[in-house]
């Protein structure tokens, strides 16, 4: 189910963008993320993905809808609502786990 | 961490029993109250009244320094002639307020038990001059309104707030729906408005630090810096409404009104330091 990119790099890259984009995941508003500027300081900051991580799966719901496993979760239900496509979702996921 | 979770626990507690299950105003006051001095203990009471600069060191100087100038003194200086100015028939505003309008904010918005609805004092203001056969005033983007409530606010300084509400199902139902309003969460970002003004109340979105949702009421109008221009409080509602992409209702919509009857009551004790300035 997760996406197979093209090119593994390019990928990162869209991620990336998406994830410090304003209008897309601006998840720099609430954690703090290597490269990234102005963040807020009201989510946990993202680092060490992977390990913390293990199941990409999981990186992938807390994205999608943050609100099934904290029903107060702070955090925008990206997937859930819309704000965000599964595509877009996984492609923060891939660059998530270079974190 | 540890910290951080003691400090939530009143909150559920709140959120449990203060939507469910109904507690009474009062109690309610004092759970809010609470919170805000557990979350900020440095904080004098008093000094809720100026929102964000009362929890963040970094930007008083600034502020202080801009309201040595205030950039509402020429609304203050309109307002106040508007308000004096008789309509076409010869009355003046002074003819529709208690003590002739003059230091009378601290009292809105109140229940209306003959209307069964919540007064707050711009809406009082329109009614004035509709009573006078005159048009209302447009309730955003400054403006006449935003000036005279300036004037009236300005009148006010220093005087605290007290608003009562009355043992009336209807005055407590207004009040449960603004109550209601603040802590659902809304829109497709999916927050709250307690879930920023309180509970994460201190924290940084982006560059932003969320103001205590307690004393808001105390100093609007207020003129932003980024806007240039005066905002009224249900301007500035629906301000954060657009923010977390939820439809904003109208100015002085029910749901307002009744928002703004909830705010203020929470902000009893508190004096009134309107207008103000912010970024
Ligand atoms: C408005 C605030 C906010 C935004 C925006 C936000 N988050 Fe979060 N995030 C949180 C909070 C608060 C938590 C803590 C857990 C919870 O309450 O759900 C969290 C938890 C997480 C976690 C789990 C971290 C851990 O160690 O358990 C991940 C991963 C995460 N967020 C990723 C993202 C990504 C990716 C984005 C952008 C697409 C994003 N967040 C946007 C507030 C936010
Ligand atoms: C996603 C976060 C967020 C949500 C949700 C939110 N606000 Fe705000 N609000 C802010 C920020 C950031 C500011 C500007 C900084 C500050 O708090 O003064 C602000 C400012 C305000 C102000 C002006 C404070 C002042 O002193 O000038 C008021 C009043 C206000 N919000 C009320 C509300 C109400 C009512 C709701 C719900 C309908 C709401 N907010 C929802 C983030 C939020």
């Amino acid at each position: 189910m997760f996406y197979v990119p093209s090119s593994y790099s390019d990928v990162i890259d869209e991620g990336k963008k998406l994830t410090f984009e304003r209008k897309k995941g601006n998840c720099l508003a609430c954690h703090m993320i290597e490269d990234g500027e102005l963040a807020g300081n009201n989510g946990p900051p993202l680092i060490a993905m992977k390990a913390r991580f293990p199941n990409k799966q999981d990186l992938f719901n807390q994205i999608w809808d943050a609100t099934e496993k904290n029903p107060n979760s702070f955090m925008p239900p990206f997937g859930k609502h819309g704000i965000l496509t599964k595509k877009e979702i996984n492609k923060i996921v891939e660059y998530l786990y270079t974190l | 961490m540890k910290m951080k979770k003691f400090l939530i626990i009143p909150f559920i507690v709140l959120l449990i029993f203060g939507i469910e299950a109904k507690t009474s105003p009062e109690e309610d006051l004092t759970d809010f109250r609470n919170h805000f001095k557990e979350l900020f203990p440095n904080t004098p009471f008093s000094d809720f009244a100026n929102g964000v600069y009362s929890i963040d060191k970094s930007s008083r100087e600034q502020w202080e320094s801009i309201e040595d100038f205030p950039p509402y003194e020429i609304n203050i200086e309109n307002g106040e002639e508007l308000f004096n100015e008789p309509f076409k028939n010869g009355n003046k505003y002074a003819s529709c307020f208690e003590n002739g309008g003059i230091g009378i904010r601290q009292n809105y918005p109140y229940f209306d038990e003959n209307k069964n609805k919540i007064i707050t004092l711009e809406l009082a203001i329109n009614n004035c001059r509709k009573k006078n056969n005159e048009k209302p005033l447009n309730y955003y983007k400054g403006g006449d309104m935003a000036d005279i409530s300036a004037y009236m606010a300005y009148t006010s300084r220093g005087n605290i707030i007290n608003i009562e509400i009355p043992n009336n199902m209807e005055a407590l139902d207004a009040y449960e729906a603004g109550k209601r309003l603040y802590f659902t969460k809304k829109g497709q970002l999916n927050f709250s408005c307690a879930d920023c003004h309180v509970w994460k109340s201190g924290t940084k979105l982006r560059a932003d630090i969320t103001s205590p949702g307690i004393g808001h009421p105390t100093h609007f109008p207020v003129y932003r810096s980024v806007a240039g221009r005066l905002v009224t409080l249900h301007e500035r509602y629906a301000g954060c409404l657009n923010r977390i992409r939820a439809k904003p209702y109208k100015g002085q919509s029910a749901e307002y009104r009744n928002l703004e009857y909830f705010m203020t009551f929470m902000s009893n004790g508190l004096e009134i330091n309107g207008p103000g300035s912010r970024k």
